[in-house]
């Protein structure tokens, strides 16, 4: 865990730059972590896919897997790729202010 | 009156759970129900070595019904759905079966369907899943026919059940392909969605080590979107193509369907949210998980069902008697996985602790990750062990339904 400054608020991550306190998430902040991970900009369609992820995070205590974004969110998972390259679940978490989601095995 | 318990599923979890709460209850004390659509319990561990002609799908399986202790009563029927707030359990048929407590034990189901293009054509001609029966079987078949070309090995998303069955797979088919004396012709590649052989670093890094030992290409970050049978073709999300002669799938799983036509029980993909020390259902307090159905963190596999059984009847027990349920069940797997040429290894670890290398049970005991002959017998005397003391509902000696860390080697880090 270290403290670290985005878009000019300080925030705590984790080694791979996930945010450990959701409420520390703002929009300005969710576009610089954006920026840095290869997405320059949030079109709506991003912006849909990572506030259901965060909203779904915060109501529920886990993640949406990329099968029930792809069933939930309204975006599908064809288009998430497009959207998120490498990873959409784990992209949008990252942006969405929200924990690493925890693969199972 | 006694306790009424309905048990949906008589496999591994619900056969094991009924008996134990048989034994724990007189007749007089509590009804135990099973039920199950079909009466034909298949050893599943099996199916692996069906593809190779090392098994044969037949001997695998067995009645439900002689799993279970007598005073289990075993309902042959679909299940329609649970109706939480009546307590009761609709059967297709419209029958409903009233309970005090519900236990869903009814694992994971494959969803082919689900990936575009999967069950087209060449289903079950150049593309075959081994997990089921069926598949299994066709893949057999197939593998006999097989002269050279290129075979894919790979999973389309996890969840699934036994996450290192695919690479036993593709561990098992280069020993196959040695023995059958062909292998120079064989091109084996194994396509995973992960970033590594296997979920957990260190174990990720042996598997990898061991793949590329035995020639086997490894495809990582390959998120399967679709199959082209007819042309040869794994296709993934972000547009990567990977060609196939022969293409050896685990298609996605879900809960049933029955799961999701009852109300508040299930998750979107039909897998029950659970407690994951309790094993009590987010549902309902009287309704409790057990094996592949649950939605919880850790392996899809019998070992771990069979962990979670031991918990989950102390629970029951305790909820029955009104008490606080104080049984708590850590995530505990622990699986033996076939490398080839007679050996296996063996690994062991929970919700927290990862895959460790050292001595199973205890510093006198099986190899942990390092592959051995011993652990292949192993994993083949289980199959007898699996029907004569897991299903029964007895204590395994010497095994502790949660992980210790005796013969462990502590060096490595929790997940």
């Amino acid at each position: 865990m270290t403290a670290t400054e985005i878009a000019g608020t300080t925030v705590e991550v984790d080694p791979e730059g996930f945010l450990v306190d959701p409420s520390q998430w703002t929009d300005d902040v969710a576009r610089a972590i954006a920026a840095s991970t290869g997405v320059p900009e949030l079109t709506d369609r991003h912006w849909l896919v990572v506030r259901y992820m965060r909203d779904t995070y915060l109501s529920t205590g886990s993640a949406p897997s990329i099968r029930s974004l792809g069933k939930e969110s309204g975006v599908p998972i064809k288009e998430l790729y497009q959207l998120f390259p490498k990873g959409p679940a784990k992209l949008a978490a990252k942006i969405g202010g929200i924990p690493k989601p925890r693969g199972c095995i | 009156m006694p306790h009424k318990i309905v048990v949906l599923g008589g496999g591994t979890g619900g056969t094991l759970l009924a008996n134990r709460l048989r034994r724990r209850y007189a007749a007089d004390e509590a009804q135990i129900i099973v039920v199950d659509r079909d009466d034909r319990h298949l050893y599943q561990p099996g199916l692996l070595f069906v593809p190779f002609g090392l098994a044969d799908a037949d001997e695998i399986a067995r009645s439900r019904r002689k799993q279970l202790r007598k005073g289990v009563e075993l309902v042959l029927a679909e299940v329609d759905r649970v109706e939480l707030d009546a307590d009761a359990v609709v059967l297709a048929d419209g029958t409903q079966l009233d309970y005090d407590v519900l236990v869903v034990a009814t694992g994971a189901r494959l969803q082919p369907e689900e990936t575009e293009g999967l069950t087209g054509p060449g289903w079950l001609e150049r593309v075959f899943t081994f997990y089921d029966a069926e598949g299994a079987v066709a893949l057999h078949h197939a593998l006999e026919r097989f002269e050279g070309g290129k075979l894919v090995v790979n999973f389309v998303d996890l969840p699934i059940k036994c996450p290192v069955a695919p690479l036993e797979f593709a561990f098992l088919a280069d020993w196959y392909f040695h023995e059958r004396g062909i292998r120079d012709r064989v091109e084996l590649s194994f396509v995973t969605p992960l970033d590594g052989a296997f979920t957990k670093p260190i174990a990720s890094s042996h598997f990898g080590e061991l793949l590329a030992e035995k020639g086997i290409a490894l495809v990582t970050e390959f998120n399967t979107g679709e199959v082209d049978g007819a042309g040869g073709r794994l296709i993934a999300y972000d547009e990567r193509e990977v060609p196939f002669d022969l293409l050896v799938t685990v298609p996605l799983h879900g809960g049933q369907e029955w799961v999701l036509r009852s109300q508040g029980l299930g998750d979107d993909l039909g897998f029950v949210p659970t407690d994951p020390a309790t094993l009590q259902s987010h549902a309902k307090p009287n309704v409790f998980a057990v094996g592949d159905a649950t939605n919880l963190p850790t392996s899809k596999a019998g070992s771990v069902t069979h962990f979670e059984g031991d918990i989950l009847s102390d629970n029951i027990e305790r909820f029955l008697a009104g008490e606080p349920l104080t049984g708590a069940f850590d995530g505990h797997a622990n699986c033996f996985i076939e490398t080839g040429f007679g050996k296996a290894l063996l690994i062991d670890f929970n919700y927290e602790t990862e895959p460790l290398p050292g001595h199973f049970p205890t510093a006198f005991g099986l190899p942990l990750l390092k592959e051995s002959r011993l652990n292949h017998l192993a994993k083949l005397m289980f199959e007898r062990v699996y029907w004569h003391v897991l299903l029964p509902g007895r204590d395994l000696p010497g095994i502790s339904p949660t992980l210790t860390m005796s013969g462990k080697q502590h060096s490595g880090t929790a997940a």
